[in-house]
């Protein structure tokens, strides 16, 4: 598992484990993401990507009958302490999920709603901010002129990108995406794969992901997982040109999952 | 008999009741609005009530239930949203949550008189304010607190759960993140709640016999201080709803006229539930227009 990078690490995972109940959903997971990177998570359905990706801005806590242990540090500081502010955290880390999922209000009130809550209150500062989020996201042209107008009536790959400059507007430092386009048509597809290349200048990125084209074509580095465990994590052209497991192997040849 | 027949039969039955609640319905209403409307008229709504002579009114009882309604939903809808804000959102499941859910359906089913004979005895006599609006507005309110917790729940229940969890992972808290995602997308199940309620109240007879009582007092609708004994906005004072009216002068009224006035009574009842129910949709939809932005 070797990785090349000149990047500091933002995330360094420890002998993570993760049950749900009793079942052992994530087993000694050991890896870590990179500033500025694409890291991509791939594996079958149930090899426990969603769940980790969800353990990295702690949402895994809304499951009844979780339970965790090992360390992940965030920056340094291990987020599975008690101590951890919760609000702070996901103000840093933004998520989003499969399914675009805007609030049922004004695209600018969508754009504006973290920010205002989290203090913002000036108009034109918050004017500033849903411009430059919608910008970073490529909607603003398509939207600047009906940002009064309800995010529900937008096509559904201009809600994903929506819910990215949502995220984007509490100026995290981190974008978790679970299977962000999942539920999208190609077109829309190659629109948020442009976008997530673009953003990896300002943020990190990770990126659960089912479709292991998009994972080749966008990312960074990539960790396999299997049934909770992580077979092999390294760079991707390297995991997909030359893996070093041959479980590995028969997974992106696709003689399974 | 094959499976075409039954369903040929089930669909028949069913369009046949559904005939029949619409016929009912249709035959009631216009009913009591053919007996009622002729007698309704621009002195019937604005003159007080008369004891002994023909050509009464009905101003004070209209004013009544109208007034008692808004106190009752002032003190209903907080309690209840906020009961089922809990319900749907902070109660863990276990023996707790279900013993407070059997207590709320308990509430639900108690018979109206039954809570009236409660008023009577807690804001009545205990408390000792005697016959007064806000006895009855809490009466009422006993028994419109269930139906308010039960629907707020559901509505709270229903909003998507992505729409809490994009929320969350935005940093927001729990509470706020009810405040400003939950309770929006939960408002026009709430507020079908609250218009539920009031019908109820509007109708209520039995609860507020003992409670808000038989009797108004001589009123000036130019005096609008609370703490004044002729003022209508006292809720320290008794007030007849049109319902209880309608009760009382078909039991013990020695008015000539108690039919035309019951008549016109019911009529006018049956009109502002209507027009209450109507006005209450159409506000509720301006509103959730403007926080969804929808057109």
């Amino acid at each position: 598992m070797q990785t090349t990078t000149a990047n500091k690490s933002v995330f360094d995972v420890k002998d993570l484990n993760l049950w749900y109940g009793s079942f052992h959903a994530l087993i000694n997971l050991n890896f870590s993401m990179y500033k500025n990177e694409v890291t991509a998570i791939i594996g079958p359905s149930g090899c426990g990507k969603s769940t980790f990706v969800k353990t990295l801005n702690l949402m895994v806590n809304m499951i009844p009958n979780v339970h965790m242990s090992g360390e992940i540090n965030y920056n340094d500081k291990n987020i599975l302490n008690k101590k951890i502010d919760l609000v702070e955290l996901r103000k840093q880390i933004g998520m989003i999920f499969q399914k675009g999922n805007p609030f049922p209000q004004s695209i600018y009130d969508n754009v504006a709603y973290g920010p205002r809550i989290h203090g913002i209150k000036k108009k034109k500062q918050l004017d500033e901010i849903v411009e430059e989020s919608l910008k970073d996201v490529a909607l603003w042209d398509e939207v600047k002129d009906r940002l009064q107008s309800a995010a529900l009536g937008l096509s559904g790959g201009q809600q994903q990108r929506l819910c990215i400059a949502r995220a984007l507007a509490t100026k995290p430092e981190v974008v978790l995406m679970d299977e962000p386009t999942s539920a999208l048509d190609p077109i829309s597809t190659l629109k948020i794969e442009e976008l997530i290349t673009k953003l990896k200048e300002k943020y990190t990125i990770v990126i659960v992901t089912h479709n292991m084209q998009q994972a080749a074509r966008i990312s960074d580095k990539t960790a396999f997982f299997l049934n909770g465990e992580v077979v092999e994590f390294s760079d991707t052209n390297q995991l997909f040109s030359n893996p070093s497991d041959k479980r590995t192997e028969d997974y992106i040849t696709g003689r399974f999952g | 008999m094959n499976s075409r027949v039954a369903d040929r039969i089930a669909t028949g039955v069913l369009i046949g009741l559904a005939t029949i609640i619409v016929v009912l319905l249709v035959g009631l209403f216009s009913y009591i609005l053919a007996k009622g409307i002729p007698n309704i008229s621009w002195s019937f709504l604005t003159s007080p009530s008369s004891t002994v002579q023909a050509g009464g009114g009905i101003r004070d009882q209209l004013f009544n239930s109208f007034y008692i309604l808004f106190i009752t939903m002032l003190i209903t809808v907080p309690l209840g949203v906020l009961g089922g804000i809990y319900m749907a959102e902070y109660a863990q499941p276990g023996k707790i949550t279900h013993f407070i859910r059997s207590c709320i359906e308990m509430l639900a089913s108690l018979p109206s008189i039954v809570v009236g004979m409660f008023g009577l005895l807690i804001f009545v006599n205990t408390i000792g304010w005697g016959y007064t609006i806000i006895g009855g507005a809490l009466a009422l309110t006993i028994f419109n607190i269930p139906v308010m917790v039960r629907v707020s729940e559901d509505a709270v229940r229903s909003v998507p759960s992505e729409q809490k969890e994009a929320s969350l992972a935005l940093g927001i808290t729990h509470w706020h993140t009810i405040k400003t995602v939950l309770i929006p997308a939960a408002f026009p199940g709430i507020l079908t709640g609250a218009i539920l309620a009031s019908g109820r109240v509007f109708g209520e007879a039995a609860a507020l016999l003992f409670t808000a009582g038989l009797s108004t007092p001589k009123l000036n609708y130019m005096n609008w201080n609370p703490f004044s004994e002729t003022s209508p906005l006292n809720i320290f004072r008794p007030a007849e709803t049109l319902s209880v009216h309608i009760w009382e002068i078909n039991t013990q009224g020695i008015i000539p006229d108690v039919e035309e006035v019951a008549n016109g009574a019911s009529a006018v009842l049956v009109l502002s539930v209507l027009l209450f129910n109507l006005l209450a949709r159409w506000l509720g939809s301006t509103i959730h227009k403007k926080i969804t932005a929808s057109k």
